[in-house]
């Protein structure tokens, strides 16, 4: 494969935002969860 | 100290924003996501004209997909917001978070943008109309994102990233009109030669259709996590569990 | 509210800006000023009187998006600062109209700040009137101005009265009001002849000019009412 770095450096950048924003959104999601009734949230 | 804590099961806490629903999307994004890889890593062929550099196209296109895409909604979340009669909250919570989503995205692509584009025109930026389109709708965003931080009460808020982000959906064809028309009165535009539009086939095209539906469904499980996630931001604000929380972590720390 | 009293509402708001402008002399002591300066400044900057020339229409313009940035912090820090627009909200003044007066003051300050600056570049950047050129200038300039007075005005009404404005506003403003820059620009070089172009280059930039004039203007007057409203 030619230019890989550059590549390889899109995907891993690409994956590693996403990782990185939905691990977030999750912890913080919990950590709010575990402080709110089961009223506060319409979803369950 | 005792606080009046309603009741929490154990169970409701370790879920947090997740529901059977979002699990399941969960894992056919993750599924599809090994499957974007595989293909677009190693299955799908080296392009005639552009060579490896087309890979990056299978995770930029997508990219850029789900990024207007997530503008669309906060349009349409805005829009509901300020035309419905009931000037739901939650509707603005939704539009917020779709932002939020969308300005990441935004920012990958105009990475990802700027290094196919190093490989293929040998520079990473060029004035063309699409670019800076989206260039300047990452920085309203961002400004947009900006506004829902402004103080002020939560209607106040709603109200306010509405509007903005209204406008700069109107914003968008003029920007590119603009751009587009400055941009066909300098001839070294299309000089670079190769243009963005490459002709697709077969497996190429196949890797680019599995990039987008797997970047649909993150947007949708990033949507649905992202706006409980602000609608418990908003609630714990307002019943001031935010400083009580901070108390009692930082009694736990003084007294770990 | 009848049309002549919204009329009336937008009068009543635009001669008290001009007014306080007269009296508070803020533009010409200091904006105008601060403009000049960065005329000079650029001339430091881009060293050279063919390249000053060749990019005179881009560096007026430059100026103008700054200087008016300043100036509408301004309009509105006046009105937020002894609640003058909660006073007139809840006197019932039409808000659509409350914008437009406010947006005509801001047009009538710029313009004047524009001659100032075009005069400034015919005298250190070296460009040059062309007869058919002054047309296009006039009119592409009042249209750019009129985009530029709209979009500024929304978004300094929206982030009036709020900490941290300052910083917010040219965030806000600057990318909504690229097409103004890009528009008057071009249309600003063909008028002057910059690198060889001719007048007629320029008249398409008028299209795009008064497009976006008519269409933030109309869309800012629709939506003042709801932003200042809460």
């Amino acid at each position: 494969m030619t230019n890989a770095g550059f590549i390889l450096g899109s995907y891993a950048l690409t994956f590693g935002s996403i990782v990185i924003f939905a691990w977030r959104t999750v912890k913080v999601g919990k950590r709010l969860s575990a402080d709110l009734s089961d009223e506060d949230k319409p979803w369950l | 100290m005792t606080i009046d804590t309603p009741p929490i099961t154990a169970a409701t806490q370790r879920r947090g924003t997740s529901t059977p629903a979002t699990r399941v999307i969960g894992i056919l994004t993750i599924s599809m996501t090994i499957w974007l890889g595989v293909f677009g890593l190693v299955l799908s062929p080296a392009d005639r004209d552009q060579g490896d550099a087309v890979r990056i196209m299978y995770v930029h296109v997508p990219s850029v997909w789900l990024a207007y895409l997530a503008f669309i909604v906060t349009a349409l979340a805005s829009g509901v917001h300020l035309f419905g009669r009931r000037h739901s909250l939650q509707a603005d919570r939704v539009a917020g978070a779709s932002a939020e989503i969308g300005v990441v995205f935004m920012a990958v692509t105009l990475v990802t943008g700027m290094l196919w584009g190093r490989i293929t025109w040998g520079v990473y930026w060029q004035w063309d109309a699409r670019l800076t389109t989206t260039a300047l709708l990452f920085i309203s965003y961002v400004g947009y994102l900006a506004v829902r931080g402004l103080e002020g009460t939560r209607e106040q808020r709603a109200r306010r990233s509405a509007i903005v982000g209204l406008f700069a959906v109107l914003e968008v064809p003029l920007v590119h009109w603009s751009v587009k028309l400055w941009r066909s009165l300098h001839q070294e535009a299309t000089v670079l030669g190769t243009d963005l539009d490459v002709s697709l086939d077969g497996l190429m095209l196949f890797s680019l259709f599995v990039g987008v539906v797997a970047f649909t469904l993150l947007f949708v499980w990033l949507l649905l996590h992202r706006s409980r996630m602000l609608t418990m931001l908003d609630l714990s604000a307002e019943s001031g569990l935010e400083s009580a929380l901070a108390q009692r972590r930082a009694e736990g720390g003084a007294s770990a | 509210m009848s049309s002549s009293g919204r009329i009336q509402v937008a009068r009543v708001v635009l001669s008290k800006d001009l007014r306080i402008e007269r009296r508070s002399k803020v533009l010409t002591s200091q904006i105008i000023p601060f403009a000049v300066v960065t005329l000079v400044l650029f001339a430091f900057a881009l060293d050279g009187d063919a390249i000053l020339q060749r990019t005179a229409p881009g560096l007026v313009w430059i100026a103008m998006l700054f200087s008016s940035m300043i100036i509408v912090q301004r309009n509105f820090a006046v009105e937020t600062s002894d609640g003058a627009l909660d006073a007139l909200r809840v006197a019932g003044a039409d808000m659509s109209a409350v914008f437009w007066g406010k947006w005509l003051a801001l047009v009538i300050q710029l313009l004047v700040l524009e001659v100032v600056l075009l005069i400034g570049a015919f005298v250190m950047y070296g460009i040059e009137f062309r007869g058919p050129g002054v047309v296009l200038l006039v009119t592409s300039s009042i249209s750019a101005t009129c985009g530029l007075s709209a979009v500024s005005t929304i978004y300094a009404g929206l982030a009036s009265g709020v900490r941290g404005r300052e910083s917010l506003l040219p965030l806000l403003v600057m990318p909504v009001a690229s097409p103004v820059l890009i528009g008057a620009t071009r249309a600003a070089e063909a008028a002057f002849g910059t690198g060889g172009t001719v007048v007629s280059e320029g008249w398409p930039w008028l299209g795009v000019l008064s497009v976006f004039a008519v269409v933030f203007s109309f869309g800012g007057s629709l939506a003042f009412g709801p932003l200042i409203d809460d």
